[in-house]
């Protein structure tokens, strides 16, 4: 990758930062598990995927699933930045007026599905890839989990059907962060070791550094990994990256800021100066 | 015409359908061969099953989706509930052995809360076949729809003459001052024997087969109650949620009310064996319908003749 387009690609990440810490705000959103996968979401919808605002309803388009449906707020702030959406939706957040709200839907254009209840998109992926290949299409179709919706026995179950039935159009990519709700993964369920675990059930396995756009081109290049088996992308990510006050931190999953505490954390995002923060951080579900 | 003949012709017609099954072949044992990829078989994965449904759907696809009713609708229910019910999708769900046709299995295998859990979802249509006569009358309507559709599968052969099949439209068999009888589904042919008994005894009894549980057909309910006659609900389901409940609904929405007699499962299990049996234990048969009819008029049931025996189910999983 070129340091032009390495710069390109952090800009707009930087940019989609600031729009998830602008959504934590008035009734907030998941702020950390924005965070983690915005550089992801960044690199796949500006450099990799066949998906433009003016090919959304083209069946020769690739598709990107977003299982862990909380961090919306990462995929809308790209839609935003790559001109899917209007950037004035994002300030109907949680008003009745528009679809803006925790869980991504179809009301918005890019989303190609709904979410928010865990482990339902890779199925549902499974079964466009499934079609795709039936009509002869080489489409990609990616379907992003988070790491503690791996604790759901169905994203293992799609992935054994998939393995069985050789849907190797279809990726399956983990955003590795380390935490579910309200706590470190390895301290509830323990996923490590990860990558033997899909391999066993038939995958063709690669981990990367989730933040780093040279290994995410080196990976998402590579696909599909197999000609017969579904590929899977690991990518190790930090919650809460790009704010150094909440990264990594168990208690930074639902978060609802003062309008002061943005202003402060937009600042942090741009200089690395400390945030201080005070508001009672609501954790759900 | 039976049911797999009837989905293979509407499958080489239309490359729109997709066979699904989550290793449930009974119907559909020959279609591998003549389908070829458009035959997809998940395992034993109902979750899976309607996800990757959710998704060929949403490729344009209709797929006809099969496994045992209960698995379908309770393993698989917030998979249908979410991701076909909020995605409003054209996935066409063909539930097994569904009511008293699971007869041997036991409770794990008895799906007689789904017309409940199925009609509970938004635009979720819901339809149970007399028999597969009026199955494979039933079908080519509900295939040909935009609307999810969960379908009792009921494969028994009956004897009686079905009317042409219209979503929403019930099939009025007779009409009757005394008493009118509602049913879906197998037990149909049971309450056409119940409904010849009571005509012996002297009755005017109307029947009528319902096909379509949601929509419902309102306008037939609601003559049937201005008629004034008994209502009896029959239905091989849990009292709450089905066909009683929906008479219930109908009536309050019209502010009428109705002397009506429930005959369903209780709060409870039912006792599992063949067929037959089942229905002797749990008093559905024909005889049994009758009796108990005739009992809730504070009526002497002794002279109610024996009906015919009862087939066994041919399907034994």
């Amino acid at each position: 990758m070129t340091d032009t387009k390495r710069q390109e690609l952090s800009d707009r990440a930087l940019k989609v930062r600031e729009h998830i810490v602008r959504l934590s705000t008035d009734g907030g959103c998941f702020t950390g598990a924005s965070l983690s996968c915005a550089d992801l979401l960044v690199y796949l919808y500006s450099d990799f995927l066949n998906v433009r605002p003016d090919n959304l309803t083209d069946p020769t388009r690739d598709y990107l699933f977003l299982s862990k449906g909380h961090d919306v707020p990462a995929l809308y702030g790209t839609f935003v930045e790559l001109g899917f959406i209007d950037k004035a939706r994002l300030d109907q957040h949680l008003s009745t007026d528009d679809h803006i709200y925790w869980h991504p839907n179809r009301n918005v254009p890019g989303v190609e599905f709904h979410s928010g209840s865990l482990g339902h998109l890779p199925s549902v992926a499974l079964g466009v890839a499934m079609d795709c290949k039936m009509r002869g299409q080489d489409n990609k179709v990616i379907v992003i989990t988070g790491d503690g919706e791996l604790n759901e026995g169905t994203v293992w179950e799609s992935l054994l059907v998939a393995s069985a039935h050789k849907i190797n159009n279809l990726t399956l990519v983990v955003d590795r962060n380390h935490f579910q709700a309200n706590v470190a993964t390895e301290d509830l369920i323990p996923l490590e070791p990860m990558a033997p675990k899909f391999e066993a059930f038939g995958c063709e396995v690669r981990r990367i550094d989730g933040h780093d756009f040279t290994q995410l081109e080196e990976a998402f290049s590579a696909l599909p990994f197999s000609d017969t088996k579904p590929s899977v992308i690991i990518c190790d990510t930090v919650r809460g990256r790009g704010l150094p006050s909440i990264e990594a931190r168990a208690d930074r999953w639902f978060c609802n800021f003062s309008a002061e505490e943005v202003e402060e954390l937009l600042r942090e995002l741009h200089s690395q100066v400390a945030t201080t923060l005070t508001s009672e951080t609501l954790t759900v579900r | 015409m039976n049911y797999e003949e009837l989905i293979k012709q509407t499958a080489l017609a239309d490359d729109r359908i997709v066979v699904m099954t989550a290793e449930n072949r009974a119907l559909i044992r020959n279609l591998p061969a003549v389908l070829g990829p458009r035959f997809i078989d998940t395992g034993i994965t109902e979750q899976t099953l309607i996800g990757a449904a959710a998704g060929l759907a949403l490729r344009g696809r209709v797929p006809v989706v099969h496994a045992l009713a209960t698995f379908l609708t309770l393993r698989a229910f917030e998979f249908i509930r979410t991701d076909v019910g909020i995605g409003k999708l054209p996935v066409k769900l063909s539930g097994f052995v569904p009511g008293f046709l699971s007869d041997g299995n036991g409770p794990t295998h008895q799906a007689i809360e789904d017309v409940s859990l199925m009609r509970g979802i938004p635009g979720m249509t819901v339809f149970a076949p007399a028999d597969e006569a009026d199955m494979v009358a039933m079908l080519p309507a509900i295939w040909a729809s935009p609307e999810p559709a969960y379908l009792r599968v009921n494969t028994r052969s009956g004897t009686y003459k079905h009317a042409p099949f219209e979503i929403g439209k019930a099939e009025i068999v007779a009409d009757g001052t005394d008493i009118t009888i509602l049913t879906y589904g197998m037990l149909f042919e049971q309450t056409l024997v119940a409904r010849e008994l009571l005509q012996a005894q002297g009755k005017s009894v109307g029947l009528i087969n319902l096909r379509s549980l949601k929509p419902i057909d309102e306008a037939a309910l609601l003559d049937v109650v201005r008629r004034g006659s008994l209502i009896v609900t029959v239905e091989d389901h849990f009292v709450t949620g089905g066909l009683y409940s929906i008479l219930a609904e109908v009536l309050l929405r019209n502010q009428l009310t109705a002397r009506v007699l429930p005959l369903a499962l209780e709060e409870r299990w039912y006792r599992p064996g063949r067929l037959s049996a089942v229905l002797e234990y749990e008093g559905f048969t024909g005889h049994h319908i009758a009796r108990r009819i005739s009992e809730f008029l504070g009526e002497s049931a002794a002279a109610i003749a024996e009906g015919p025996a009862v087939l066994e189910n041919e399907f034994a999983e």
